[in-house]
């Protein structure tokens, strides 16, 4: 099995699946010439993330990955979901393949561009360093890994 | 209800073939290149089933070499080619954009080595024309190599014709027929071909064995040098076993030829008519120039890995070009050489069905395809745009 039992079942049943109307704060990032965009959408009360959904175009890790990320930051701080790295997202699936873990950088990123867009729109500062403003990750990732599958 | 239809990437082995090879595993299982009768019956079987191959596609027996499958051939045919040509200063090949791996990193090789290579549009309909081919021979071309049958959208090329123009023009014609090869009437005189490849496992068939038929007077050089098996073409110790058992099933398949093909297609316009149903959904490829069993869809808006994950757990094999299932960034060269943009591509879903298919599990298909592509929808932001008119359908 390409996927961990873990990633089949936040492929097939997805948490936090959907959007959120008046959102206060929503990123997306990716490339739908790449095969993968994630969509975020946060609702925000006291610094605390008190609800949050997704929309993802893209391959089984990609959907499992934004699955996890969302619930991952949850009801959490803010701060917390700052903090969020790629590698929890991945670790918490129980691994990704090797090409596939651009999905959950796309995940962690998907989830710092809805709260940097949170920050903008409040006027509230913050490092732009730790915040990427999207499309960073999905074109480099598996430049080189080749075309293996016979598609015969 | 479990559905097979990938059967352009291999096939379930026939009864006929299974049973063809069994007995020499266990008792006929001597060397053919040993004297003694354990080996002689073996090399008696081995040439039985070149006759075979040979009939199937009005060849000469002598004219048939054994392989390990469909990319062995096409190297063999395009690198002796292109020592053919490099005698007489000739380092020019003529493709096509959307030929199989096995033909187009063999040409990038080559490219390396200096020759120059051609690669031909496929146009909108994944056609090639023998005007363009025609158009495309220089002095120095050594090899003219284009696929009978595309694998993933499954067009048929005009062969025949192409033949013809490199017949004219002195030029060696290979065509990939793996695709075609028991699936559709192949007739390397009648259509001018001076080599052709084809692979046993994509006709039910043991994997693992392939041929290459070199038209009397070609000189090929040889992949793998050591003992004088195949006319000392290729050398190792010949898989007997698979070697016949592709025999039987092509045989087989030749028989059967005008009755599966009607099976096939009318099963293929049921597909077509039920999945054309999805909108801003469209067929790749030309309608009716193709190969009876496969069908090619792109639907907008989704990614074709998910399209194939929930697919599987409706019970359906299929396949697709998108760059995940790829492991490679771009989506499908196929389907890029067609004209499709980027994002189009990777909502791709190739459908390969054969004579052992039935309407029923067409019917299944027809019923679960649509389904998965809606929610899969569902959850795209892309598919959110296009209908929020943020961005614009490729597919009207």
């Amino acid at each position: 099995m390409l996927y961990s039992e873990k990633v089949m079942d936040h492929f097939r049943n997805p948490r936090n699946v959907g959007e959120i109307e008046n959102a206060d704060g929503v990123g997306e990032v990716g490339n739908a010439k790449c095969g993968d965009i994630m969509k975020v959408y946060l609702k925000i009360d006291n610094d605390t993330i008190s609800d949050v959904k997704f929309k993802t175009f893209g391959c089984g890790s990609a959907i499992a990955s934004s699955s996890m990320a969302t619930e991952m930051i949850k009801g959490k701080p803010l701060s917390e979901a700052l903090s969020l790295t790629n590698k929890a997202v991945a670790e918490a699936l129980d691994g990704l393949p090797a090409h596939k873990l651009h999905c959950s950088v796309l995940a962690e990123e998907a989830v710092k561009a809805a709260v940097k867009d949170y920050y903008d729109k409040n006027g509230i500062a913050y490092d732009h360093e730790q915040l990427c403003d999207g499309n960073c990750a999905c074109c480099h990732e598996h430049d080189n890994e080749g075309d293996g599958e016979d598609k015969s | 209800m479990k559905v097979y239809a990938d059967n352009a990437a291999t096939t379930m082995m026939s009864k006929t073939a299974k049973e063809a090879m069994m007995p020499y595993f266990d008792v006929v299982y001597g060397n053919p290149s040993s004297l003694y009768s354990f080996g002689q019956d073996a090399k008696t079987a081995l040439e039985d089933a070149r006759a075979k191959v040979a009939k199937a596609l009005n060849a000469d027996p002598k004219e048939i070499y054994f392989t390990s499958g469909g990319s062995e051939a096409d190297n063999q045919a395009i690198l002796s080619s292109a020592i053919i040509g490099a005698r007489k200063g000739k380092k020019h090949i003529i493709s096509t954009k959307f030929e199989h791996h096995a033909v187009l990193h063999t040409l990038n090789k080559l490219e390396k080595q200096g020759y120059e290579i051609t690669l031909l549009d496929v146009h909108e309909s994944g056609i090639v024309t023998a005007d363009e081919v025609a158009a495309a021979i220089r002095e120095d071309t050594c090899l003219v190599t284009v696929m009978f049958a595309n694998n993933e959208i499954g067009t048929i090329q005009p062969i025949k014709e192409i033949g013809a123009v490199c017949r004219e023009k002195g030029v060696l014609f290979h065509t990939d027929a793996v695709q075609a090869v028991a699936h559709v009437p192949v007739d390397v005189k009648d259509m001018n071909i001076d080599m052709l490849s084809l692979s046993g496992h994509k006709f039910h068939g043991p994997k693992g064995v392939g041929a290459l038929y070199v038209k009397k007077g070609i000189l090929i050089s040889n992949l793998i040098e050591g003992g004088a098996q195949e006319r000392g073409k290729r050398a190792g110790t010949e898989n007997v076993p698979a070697i016949v058992g592709m025999a039987a099933a092509l045989e087989e398949s030749v028989l059967h030829m005008d009755e599966n093909i009607a099976k096939i297609t009318a099963m293929r316009e049921q597909l077509i008519e039920g999945l054309s149903k999805i909108p801003h959904g469209k067929l790749n490829g030309d309608r009716n120039v193709r190969v009876p069993g496969t069908v090619n869809f792109c639907f907008e808006g989704i990614e074709g890995e998910s399209l194939l994950l929930l697919l599987d757990d409706a019970g359906i094999a299929a396949s697709s070009g998108s760059a995940c299932t790829s492991g490679s960034l771009d989506p499908s060269h196929v389907l890029l050489a067609i004209g499709l943009p980027h994002e189009v591509a990777h909502g791709s879903l190739r459908l390969s069905i054969c004579e052992y298919n039935t309407p029923e599990e067409i019917a299944h298909i027809i019923e679960n395809v649509p389904k998965v592509v809606e929610y899969l929808r569902s959850m795209s932001p892309v598919w959110e745009d296009l209908k929020k008119g943020v961005k614009e359908y490729v597919i009207q």
